[in-house]
């Protein structure tokens, strides 16, 4: 039964992403499909650390920032190329990871909350102050991955917001199989069990740190891979996409769709993703709307978004 | 042959003897209980065996190796596993896959294989899946499998914790207060269970408030108050002996 879940979920969402662009009223519409993908794989991440493991964090935009930066200094300076560059990003984000990780993953709750914060915060400042290195707050140009140009010549012409759209469909697609993967393996098991019981997982053998430990690195790597794809397609990079209230967002996304589902991760990215784009009309309310929506959400729908509605679905089925 | 000894074994907190100078054995295929009035220090010593407390003298030896303080997760590798008396289920997932965590061990494998989905990896999940259903019919819940352990009734959530526990495979259970709060028909089954479990040569040290079920199945008795052991024996000397009934009737003087 939970293969089929699984399966319908990637089913769904091949399936979205291949139809969207069928009412997509202009071009520009591709770029914001492609900002969706890329902010519901770092949500994916948010899931399995915090949706499954029950570990907060507070400063995932930090591995977004690596990512990203990888991706616009690797290729300068040491003439890796941008698609390398993604994963060199990824590898310091999962040492990083690792490293920050074991001392602070044996805080709880709060705790947790203000020390992965703090991590967050001090990327950011990184980034914001080496300008030698990293050009300082104005942010730095990003070189071309080069695979549009790879795939015209195979015949394939896409224009640029096509060609990122589906770039980061595919990679979503990717990553959400990889999650839901785990989520039915031994390690995601282990992981969801210690977020119900420490206690009871520890008496089971399960090695209760080194679990934390290893949701933290996976999800810092999701972050990461975002903020690289983010700086690829845009094509330019600020220390913003470090700073906190980038993190806020990952967190809040992940709590609006349901912090325990990878579909709800994908949907709470395109609602807070889509939503400002809607409301520019109303730009000043804008704030307004979102803070609403969430006080709202999270007074009905407490599960978040999606799993509340699966289970009033599976409720009446019965 | 002893399996589980238990040494001198004794914790303060803060000045207070919560335990002291606690001594016994469990042999394989046995079950021991430890009774005694409430706040006797039974679940405290309990607590400092299984690991999650580290106690202020006195070792356990499990099988020769002396394990005291040794963290439960280690413990658990060595075969020792326990229960809770406050349950302590996973309560958002499955019946059946708070039954397949009792399988970590055996099933966890490299989580690489395991985001990949690899063909190594499911066979291994599926190995656990097949084990954990036969638990669960052993312990009668396995139409319950699919449900969210959170919706099981109080009694079947104390089965599903043994099922949980059995699925180590483990040498030494310790099951602290299995019948509480169950109906006379849940504290039958749980009866049956336990006996049946031992006999397959675990050894068992339970504590438990229900008399009735701890004179029905125990081999061996001992008896805490306040913190010492004031006596052991089989169930019908234990029943019988005076510092016992001094310490369950109040009767201050009853000893001596």
């Amino acid at each position: 039964m939970r293969m089929t879940a699984k399966s319908a979920t990637l089913l769904a969402l091949v399936i979205l992403i291949a139809l969207a662009p069928v009412f997509f009223p202009s071009g520009f519409y591709y770029r914001v499909g492609a900002l969706v993908f890329v902010n519901a794989l770092a949500v994916i991440g948010i899931v399995i650390l915090t949706g499954w493991a029950g570990q907060v964090s507070l400063g995932h935009a930090g591995f977004a920032g690596i990512g990203a930066y990888a991706c616009a200094l690797a290729p300068v300076h040491w003439g890796i190329h941008p698609a390398l560059a993604v994963l060199l990003g990824a590898a310091i984000s999962a040492v990083l990871a690792w490293l920050v990780g074991r001392p602070i993953l044996r805080l709880k709750g709060y705790y947790l909350g203000v020390a992965s914060l703090g991590m967050g915060i001090l990327i950011a400042m990184v980034l914001n102050n080496e300008r030698w290195l990293t050009r300082g707050p104005d942010g730095i140009e990003v070189p071309e991955l080069g695979l549009r140009a790879v795939l015209k010549d195979a015949g394939l012409d896409l224009s640029n917001g096509q060609f990122w759209y589906f770039f980061c469909g595919i990679v979503l697609i990717l990553g959400a199989w990889l999650a839901l993967n785990l989520r039915d393996s031994a390690t995601g098991r282990a992981l969801r069990a210690l977020h119900g019981s420490e206690v009871a997982a520890r008496t089971v053998g399960m090695d209760v740190a080194r679990l934390k430990l290893h949701a933290f690195v996976i999800s810092a790597v999701y972050a990461s891979i975002s903020g690289s794809l983010l700086a690829l397609q845009n094509k330019f990079i600020t220390p913003d996409v470090a700073g906190f209230m980038h993190s806020v967002e990952m967190v809040t996304m992940a709590v609006l769709g349901g912090v325990g589902s990878v579909a709800g991760a994908i949907f709470g990215a395109a609602v807070l993703t889509l939503l400002p784009q809607l409301l520019t009309i109303f730009a000043e309310y804008e704030q307004l709307v979102l803070g609403l929506v969430m006080v709202l959400v999270m007074i009905f729908l407490r599960e978040g978004v999606v799993p509340s509605i699966l289970r009033k679905i599976r409720g009446s089925g019965e | 042959m002893t399996l589980l000894s238990i040494e001198g074994l004794g914790i303060s907190f803060g000045g207070l003897k919560a335990v002291s100078d606690v001594s016994f054995g469990v042999k394989p295929g046995e079950v021991v209980s430890v009774i005694g009035p409430n706040g006797a220090g039974k679940t405290t010593l309990f607590n400092m065996i299984s690991g999650v407390y580290l106690p202020g003298s006195g070792k356990v030896m499990l099988n020769g190796e002396d394990v005291t303080a040794m963290p439960p997760h280690l413990l658990a590798r060595r075969g020792m596993c326990r229960t809770f008396q406050n349950l302590q289920v996973f309560q958002s997932m499955t019946v059946l896959e708070n039954t397949i965590a009792g399988y970590h061990l055996q099933e966890s494998g490299s989580v690489l294989a395991d985001i990949l989905n690899l063909p190594a990896a499911r066979r291994r999940a599926k190995q656990a899946e097949a084990g954990a259903r036969e638990l669960l019919r052993r312990v009668g819940l396995e139409r319950a499998a699919e449900r969210e352990a959170g919706s099981l009734s109080y009694g079947s959530l104390k089965r599903l914790e043994i099922a949980r526990a059995m699925a180590l495979n483990p040498r030494v259970l310790l099951l602290d207060e299995p019948a509480a709060g169950c109906n006379a028909v849940e504290t039958e089954e749980i009866d049956r269970l336990i006996a049946e479990i031992a006999a397959s040569g675990v050894a068992i040290l339970l504590v438990e408030h229900d008399m009735k079920l701890v004179m029905r199945i125990s081999n061996h008795i001992v008896v805490l108050d306040h913190g010492e052991k004031i006596a052991e024996g089989d169930p019908a000397s234990v029943s019988r002996n005076p510092a016992v009934i001094a310490a369950y009737l109040g009767a201050e003087n009853a000893a001596g």
